[in-house]
């Protein structure tokens, strides 16, 4: 079976789309599953320090594209993980060096070989996002539980609803349950409405995820699994259609429950 | 809105102007009079212009063109039945076919009256805008960030956090209804509201109007 091209975008920056393409990459090659991952934010390069795959690059995207190396020879393997390679993005171009028909051949190609292909989309909703789009199967949307993310995922889903491509997906990154419960966040609850799409998975807030990107070794490798690594295997699961439920993020207390007893249009 | 010669409604890509019998340079006046006595209503939008079976000259093309860019309308498509004009119109880099729409009316049909509700199923999200000079009926919610400009009244069936201007045209009598009405702005001929910062907990279905001179919004249906 042919495999299946995975874009992970969110319109907003920082909202943790190369977390996720990281750690969702690790965590389905660790499946077994025959992954690529691919970094395209083109001059501005990050996918690869994540990996800790950085000082191994020798070819790129760019020299791909024009040529000057064969697709197989610009894939660097994972060092921990043989079935999980990294196609880098050029750090001395820029996204002009890439049309949309390039990535489609790309995908093509690797579809052959691989079971999965993630696209780390870059920001904003011009060129770079375009030729991220082109060639998706599926498409997963980032966004945190904050007002102007959630307004920037909901523009995207727009123009990938106009372009008929899809379905979207949702991921929900960086939620503070604490903060959510005194109503200084946004809930899972109120993205889900305002987004109308289907949740995919929810990441809470967690420190190690940073530590974890910094050092290069994806959370979702480590063997004593983080809060944040549990919810990208979950994402993983689900994405390959296991039926993975969804972990409540904090045990509601008993007054709380009380509240919602009383009140159940509040819950 | 409508005139013999010059038809304009909403389809899903923007405006659709659907140019009928006439003399070319009438027509250009009587677009061009739509576009001024209007600019709420157009500035901003996307224009698709359907000439019918006229031959046109590339001169005739780009005319229209700045015409609609000095009212900062944004000529994207030229639909004709003509095939000289399809190659005059792809040469200046524009649409010769609509794609094909879920909406209701299939485009190229001008012959509805501007009156007839523009209908648009499903969620309304930011960024987009639904342009139309009668009334529009969403089916869905209008997302913050999202826009819907009409002539006539808006009903939004489903939660309204985006902007909606209704009687855009000068209808004072147009009316915004929606399930949720929490819109980020509301704007009913030439006057225009905001919601209260302060929500009710349980969401009412609700009914916007203008009443001496302030947009009001009452529970709907009323007592």
């Amino acid at each position: 079976m042919a495999g299946r091209v995975v874009t992970i975008t969110s319109g907003k920056g920082g909202v943790g789309k190369t977390t996720l393409t990281a750690n969702l990459g690790a965590a389905l090659a660790m499946r077994g599953q025959r992954v690529v991952v691919i970094d395209a934010d083109v001059g501005l390069r990050n996918l690869d320090v994540m990996l800790g795959l950085e000082n191994r690059i020798v070819y790129d995207l760019v020299d791909v594209i024009e040529g000057r190396c064969r697709l197989r020879q610009g894939l660097v393997r994972h060092k921990q993980l043989p079935e999980l390679y990294l196609l880098p993005a050029a750090q001395t171009r820029d996204k002009s060096a890439v049309q949309p028909e390039d990535m489609v051949r790309i995908c093509d190609e690797l579809r052959g070989d691989h079971d999965v292909v993630l696209i780390d989309s870059p920001a904003g909703i011009e060129q770079g996002f375009r030729y991220a789009m082109e060639p998706a199967d599926e498409i997963i949307i980032v966004t945190n539980p904050e007002v102007s993310a959630a307004r920037d995922a909901d523009r995207v889903i727009g123009l990938i609803e106009a372009e008929e491509k899809g379905p979207a997906r949702l991921v929900i990154n960086r939620l503070e349950p604490s903060m959510v419960s005194k109503g200084h966040m946004l809930g899972v609850a109120d993205v889900v409405e305002l987004l109308a799409i289907d949740l995919i998975g929810v990441v809470p807030e967690d420190s190690n995820a940073l530590i974890a990107a910094n050092r290069g070794q994806p959370l979702a490798l480590s063997n004593n699994r983080s809060r944040a690594g549990h919810a990208f295997h979950n994402i993983a699961g689900r994405l390959l259609g296991e039926e993975v439920d969804f972990q409540p993020l904090r045990q509601p207390r008993v007054f709380e429950r009380l509240l919602r007893f009383v009140s159940p249009e509040r819950s | 809105m409508i005139t013999e010669s010059v038809a304009i409604k909403g389809i899903r890509q923007g405006l659709l102007v659907t140019l009928r019998k006439g003399e070319w340079s009438c027509l250009l006046a009587a677009l061009e009079a739509h576009l001024t006595e209007n600019p709420t209503f157009f500035s901003g939008g996307r224009m698709a212009v359907d000439v019918g079976d006229r031959c046109l000259m590339p001169s005739q093309i780009e005319a229209m063109r700045s015409l609609a860019a000095h009212h900062e309308v944004e000529l994207w498509a030229v639909v004709s039945s003509n095939e000289e004009t399809q190659a005059e119109a792809r040469g200046a880099g524009l649409v010769t076919e609509l794609a094909p729409t879920r909406a209701h009316q299939p485009p190229g049909e001008g012959d509805e009256p501007a009156d007839r509700a523009l209908v648009r199923q499903g969620t309304l999200r930011s960024g987009q805008t639904v342009r139309h000079p009668g009334h529009v009926v969403i089916i869905g919610d209008v997302n913050p960030g999202a826009e819907v400009v009409a002539g006539g009244s808006v009903v939004v069936w489903g939660r309204l956090r985006g902007l909606v201007h209704a009687g855009v045209l000068g209808d004072e009598l147009a009316v915004i209804c929606a399930l949720d009405l929490a819109p980020t702005q509301l704007r009913i001929g030439g006057h225009f509201s905001r919601s209260p910062e302060e929500r009710w907990s349980r969401p009412v279905p609700e009914k916007a109007s203008v009443v001496d001179g302030r947009i009001v919004a009452v529970a709907w249906p009323g007592e």
